[in-house]
Parts: C-alpha cells; structure tokens; sequence
C-alpha cells in the first residue's frame, strides 16, 4: 500500500509529516463520512483536507460515491403491497378485537 | 392492543426503506413483499412492548433482519459465505488513478459513478456475502449509525467496523468490475508498479 500512496509534493506540508497525516486521515475516511468521528478528531481531519487535495479529492470521490449507492438502491413499493399489508394490519387487528383477553 | 392507527401512521413510512433492503437481502421481489409484510405483522403484535421515544425505524430494521435471518437464511443448503477476497482501501478510487501523483482531473473520477446505473450498483451490492451485504445497506443505503447497525444485527460494534471495512472494499471492486465489463472503465488502469 505505501506505494501507492500519493507523495509529499502535492500537498502543502513537507517531510514525513504530510504523509503520516495523510495516512491517517485515510485511515478514518469512512468514520469521518459515516459521523463516527468526535469533534475533536473530526476538526483534526477537516483542517488536514483543507491543506491536502488529494486527501480531499479521495474524500469527495468516496462520498460521492455513498450518495450513488444509496440513491442507486432506491426501490418503489409496490401499490400491491402496500395494500397487502394493509390488510394484513386489519385482519391482525380485527382478531385482536375478538379476543378481548388481549396478548397471551 | 396495539392501536393499528397509530401503527400505521408511524410504520408506514418507513415501508419504502424496508422493501428496499428486503430486496437486496432476498434478491427475489416475491421473498421481499412476503418479509415487508412478514414484518409489518410481528411489529404490529409486539407495538405495545416499543418504547416510545426509542428509534422506530432501528427497531423495525432489527424485526426484518431477525425475520430474513430465521426465515431465508435456513432454507439455504449452503452455509453463508464469510470471506472475502482481500482487495486494498479504496479499491476503486485507485483503479480510476486518483491518489497517484499524475492524476486526472478533479471530477474525472466521479463522472464515471454518473455511468453507473441503478441495475449497475444494485447487482454489485446484491453480489456481497449477506452479513456484509446487510451492513452495507443499513450503513450506506439507510444511514444508520455504527451502534445502531450493531444493535439491529446483534453483534459488537467492533464487528460492524470490520463488516462494513471489508463489505465495502469488496462492494467498490465489484462496482469496478461491472464498470469493466461495460466497457467504462479500462481493465488496465492498475497502480504503476
């Protein structure tokens, strides 16, 4: 993985540094788009991607990319169903009504 | 007794979310209609025990899963498949070129998810081992948050981590290779040795 890893001229910072936080902004990428991450360690990553395109264009791609799964996935109930369940809600309902007894 | 009305008017709403996970776990729209009302029929019985106040949507996922989990998952023959192929983070960022030193432009790798279509990502997602597949919708789908997935799935927090880690390195190589196969992406485009 370390080769793959962009290198330190296109981010602002120099040395080893960049790349340790990049590092480990990648390493939290999805808790930070998932709202896992406390303020704290959330400001932490924001302040890096704010210094780091790369970083920043991972981190945009990857939750474009949650959008497109999510808004791909989308289904449209069936009017069939709806109305089976509905009727399937009554009649439980109306057994309930029957047996004033109540749960068992 | 539960109150169908009031039932109703909360539960309701949330049938579009549920039939559309129903879909991906059963992969089969008759299975998924018989799990949405399935559902709708245990929570309706157990609606007194809710408490108010609490995440009715969590607690109707929880019902799902648990009804999908007895219901489908014993009629297989097969045991579950709980291994991935090990593919790297970002699996498909990497191969579109971003992160590397001469990448293309900003929005060149997003353009190729506009490609996508819904059957695209559907297939991929329905294409994950179950547990990996049911931590992918609630989190990425569904937007349930880590300790709720851990409490409708009923394991650790840790393995919810893990599960969505690997389901969804395993998602993006699929998605790439479905893009791939449609001629979207290129077969060649590997990180440079």
């Amino acid at each position: 993985m370390d080769d793959n890893e962009h290198t330190d001229e296109r981010g602002p910072a120099s040395g080893g540094t960049a790349r340790a936080e990049c590092r480990e902004a990648l390493d939290v990428l999805y808790h930070y788009l998932d709202g896992e991450l406390d303020e704290q360690r959330r400001s932490t990553i924001r302040y890096h991607l704010e210094r780091c395109s790369p970083c920043l264009e991972a981190f945009d791609f990857e939750a474009e990319l949650k959008v497109v799964i999510a808004q791909r996935c989308r289904e449209s109930v069936p009017e069939s169903l709806r109305s089976r369940v509905a009727d399937a809600l009554a009649r439980a309902s109306e057994t309930e009504r029957q047996r004033p007894a109540g749960r068992s | 007794m539960a109150d169908q009305q009031t039932f109703a008017d909360q539960a309701m709403p949330y049938m579009g979310s549920l039939y559309t996970a129903a879909l991906r776990m059963t992969r089969n729209p008759s299975d998924a209609e018989d799990l949405v009302q399935e559902t709708y029929l245990k929570a309706y019985r157990a609606f007194a025990g809710f408490q108010d106040g609490t995440n009715l949507k969590a607690w109707l996922y929880k019902i799902l899963t648990n009804t999908f989990i007895n219901t489908y998952r014993s009629r297989k023959r097969r045991p579950e498949q709980t291994e991935l192929d090990e593919v790297e983070d970002l699996y498909l960022y990497r191969r579109l070129g971003g992160l590397e030193a001469v990448a293309a432009s900003r929005s060149a790798e997003e353009e190729v998810l506009d490609h996508f279509t819904d059957g695209d990502v559907k297939a991929a997602v329905e294409s994950l081992p179950e547990q990996f597949r049911m931590a992918v919708l609630l989190a990425d789908v569904e937007g349930f948050s880590y300790k709720e997935i851990a409490s409708i799935l009923d394991v650790p927090i840790g393995t919810v981590m893990s599960r969505l880690h690997r389901g969804r390195k395993a998602l993006q190589k699929a998605l790439h290779d479905v893009g791939v196969s449609r001629g979207l992406l290129e077969r060649s485009v590997d990180a440079p040795a």
